[in-house]
């Protein structure tokens, strides 16, 4: 046996800086990459959001029941958010682990003119993105949260949830909340009121819009739909379908100028809900360090050298073993 | 075999158990309130302290074992076998601590099993949760001799001997995949994590850092248990490991840096900011400071300076894992409004692990055969 400890060292050392050089690998072929074949999502125009909270509020009616989002078998009133001290209103400030679904108001300058930046302000609905490679599915130990691999809906499965909230942490968009609150906590996020769908019904955010802000469908439809909006001219007549995509009630009013941009066409590798605003998305409160990138990829990039380091550890550690011994002894003797 | 002379209830003693009973109150508490009543965690701040210092910290301290064990075991440097039971008794209790650490941060913590039946290979923490119980249970094997010679089962410390160096290099292989694990679980937030520490290096940063704090753990712990234990100091072996250090160092440090010019340049470092002068006081107090003791040989052969370069090695890898599991993150996190810092009940808790630790360490010390090549 020739090679000795200077030469092991220096193989494992080329070894390792051909692993340290080698670039990111697309993640296990279990988490998708592409929109599902039938993936369904919401499509929310900002310019059209008049800020009633219909929506927040069938929101929690509808996801109360077994099945919904926010179900819990002991709880009698339907789940308030109260932020005043009197605690009469349902005022969530933002997402929590009794709201999944929240309008937020966000202002630039004085805020007086709607859905433009300067001194504007513009109406944005915060919920689950549904993404397309979604980081919380990825990095869930205990297939907890999943994607439908028909209608892409993420959704969660209370009984294996161990809590770590790896999934809180992963999330780029801040959906996952927790109920730190309880001794039996869960996990709270829109599931898109995937357990509506067999009744033959939809999201309840869309069937309360009265002006067809949120509309659902099939993703696919809600781009098409979306990217006409986008050549629409500031000013003209336009019949914006409401509650769906597909929707025979119509409303029609004038267009406002919009930011030309569908967030979530590529956002993260693309997501099923989709948003279309006439102000920038940092000020909706959307992190300007999210980019393109497909999260699942960058721990992927680990995860798939892990059999070249065991065969490289067990391989190389049992040759420094065999010739290290026999010097030992020699040594000893 | 007689118990060394070491007693039992003197005021340090006493002080341990008062901290532990109180972290066994705070533990009761969070299990029955939940994590809301027991520490200041939010939805923008899902981890905190527990799992920055406890679990990313103790797991980095328990690297000393996997070090020593391999290299009396594989390489066979005999010459560093008479503190290789120590080195392994001090990681076990290293990675007993960082899973209670997890089963406390658990909101659901009764369902700790499920990873080991439901497996999601995309997922770090599952590769992290089966390393954890992987090697625990390989370090209560390798610590098995010391507890059979004290039972005088002679024929299962026997078998345990015989079949070693397969355990041993079983062992190295986890560590090195469940160290660099860790800085893994921080790949999927390069939108959230500072780029003074988000990497696409992090799991190599994170292994090598570990091996960094082992080699300097090991030999605090033997000059502290020296001291604490009179028996005469090692000084070849922990000269030795000082050397060692001092490749690794210089490692590190040329890592460290190539990391901080490849990613956010290093104006990023000098930015003035809260989180530039945690990542200046990590590479301070971490690389630089040990790399330049230890590059003399005057503090590489000194006890009393050797002892000071592993206090600020200790010290600086804490520092960085909880500038990557914490400091690194409050930038985006107050971005969004929300701060955080830990509860006096997390603070206690933690402080009962190390009180832990220490108690266990020292019973351990007492009655088992830890330090068989001192004893003649």
């Amino acid at each position: 046996m020739s090679m000795n400890r200077r030469d092991f060292l220096k193989a494992a050392a080329v070894g390792g800086g051909a692993i340290l050089a080698s670039q990111a690998v697309p993640a296990d072929a279990s988490m998708p990459r592409e929109l599902p074949p039938e993936a369904v999502g919401i499509l929310y125009d900002a310019t059209l959001c008049i800020g009633c909270k219909s929506c927040m509020v069938n929101c929690k009616i509808q996801n109360s029941v077994p099945g919904g989002a926010l179900y819990l078998p002991d709880r009698k009133e339907l789940p308030y958010d109260f932020s005043s001290p009197d605690n009469i209103w349902d005022d969530a400030r933002d997402l929590s682990s009794k709201t999944v679904n929240i309008i937020k108001v966000c202002k630039n300058g004085t805020g007086e003119h709607k859905d433009e930046t300067e001194n504007g302000f513009s109406l944005v609905k915060q919920h689950c993105m549904h993404c397309i490679s979604p980081a919380c599915v990825s990095v869930c130990p205990v297939s907890a949260l999943r994607k439908d691999p028909k209608n892409g809906v993420v959704y969660y499965v209370e009984d294996r949830c161990i809590g770590c909230r790896y999934c809180m942490l992963a999330c780029p968009f801040r959906i996952p909340r927790y109920e730190y609150e309880s001794a039996n906590p869960r996990v709270r996020k829109c599931q898109l009121c995937r357990h509506r769908y067999d009744a033959g019904k939809y999201s309840a955010c869309c069937e309360y819009c009265p002006t067809g802000a949120s509309i659902f469908g099939k993703v696919t439809d809600l781009r098409k739909e979306a990217a006409k909006r986008l050549t629409l001219k500031p000013g003209e007549e336009y019949s914006f379908p409401v509650q769906t995509v597909d929707s025979k009630e119509k409303s029609r009013r004038l267009v406002s100028k919009y930011i030309n941009h569908l967030y979530g066409m590529k956002e993260a590798g693309g997501t099923q809900y989709l948003l279309l605003a006439g102000v920038p998305f940092e000020m909706l409160g959307f992190d300007k360090n999210i980019t393109e990138q497909v999260l699942p990829d960058l721990t992927w990039a680990y995860i798939s050298k892990i059999p070249a380091v065991i065969a490289t550890v067990l391989i190389g550690g049992a040759a420094t073993w065999a010739v290290t011994r026999g010097r030992n002894k020699d040594k000893e003797e | 075999m007689k118990q060394r002379d070491i007693k039992m209830m003197t005021p340090t003693t006493i002080g341990l158990i008062v901290v532990m009973a109180a972290g066994a109150l705070v533990a009761v508490y969070r299990l029955f309130k939940g994590l809301g009543a027991a520490t200041n965690l939010n939805n923008l701040w899902p981890w905190g302290f527990w799992i920055g210092m406890d679990v990313l910290g103790g797991v980095a301290m328990a690297a000393g074992g996997f070090i020593i064990a391999g290299a009396v075991y594989i390489l066979n440097w005999k010459k560093y076998k008479p503190i290789v039971r120590p080195a392994i008794l001090n990681a076990f209790f290293g990675y007993v601590l960082a899973a209670t650490a997890i089963f406390f941060d658990m909101g659901q913590s009764f369902r700790i099993w499920h990873p080991v039946v439901m497996w999601q290979v995309n997922s770090i923490m599952f590769i992290v949760a089966i390393h954890v119980v992987l090697y625990t249970t390989t370090l209560g094997a390798e610590s098995s001799p010391m507890l059979f010679e004290r039972l005088k089962m002679m024929g299962a410390y026997r078998f345990m001997n015989a079949i070693m160096v397969p355990i041993v290099l079983f062992g190295v292989l986890l560590s090195t995949l469940h160290q660099s694990s860790l800085g893994a679980v921080y790949l999927i937030i390069p939108s959230k994590l500072s780029p003074l520490w988000y990497s696409s290096r992090l799991p190599y940063l994170f292994l090598v850092s570990a091996v960094f704090m082992g080699l300097s753990m090991v030999s605090f712990e033997t000059i502290l248990s020296s001291r604490l234990f009179n028996h005469p100091l090692p000084v070849e072996i922990l000269r030795g490991l000082a050397r060692g250090s001092l490749i690794v160092a210089g490692f590190y440090f040329i890592l460290k840096v190539w990391d901080l010019v490849a990613g956010p340049g290093i104006g990023a470092a000098f930015a003035g900011s809260f989180t530039a002068n945690m990542y200046l006081l990590e590479m301070v107090i971490g690389v630089m400071l040990p790399l330049v003791l230890l590059a003399m040989p005057k503090y590489r052969t000194g006890i009393n300076s050797i002892f000071s370069v592993n206090l600020l090695v200790i010290v600086g890898v804490l520092i960085n894992r909880m500038n990557v599991g914490i400091f690194g993150l409050a930038e985006y996190a107050s971005r969004f409004g929300v701060d955080y810092f830990p509860s006096l009940m997390e603070l206690i808790l933690t402080a009962a692990f190390i009180a832990f630790a220490f108690f266990g360490f020292k019973v351990s010390a007492k009655y088992l055969n830890l330090f068989p090549e001192t004893e003649h």
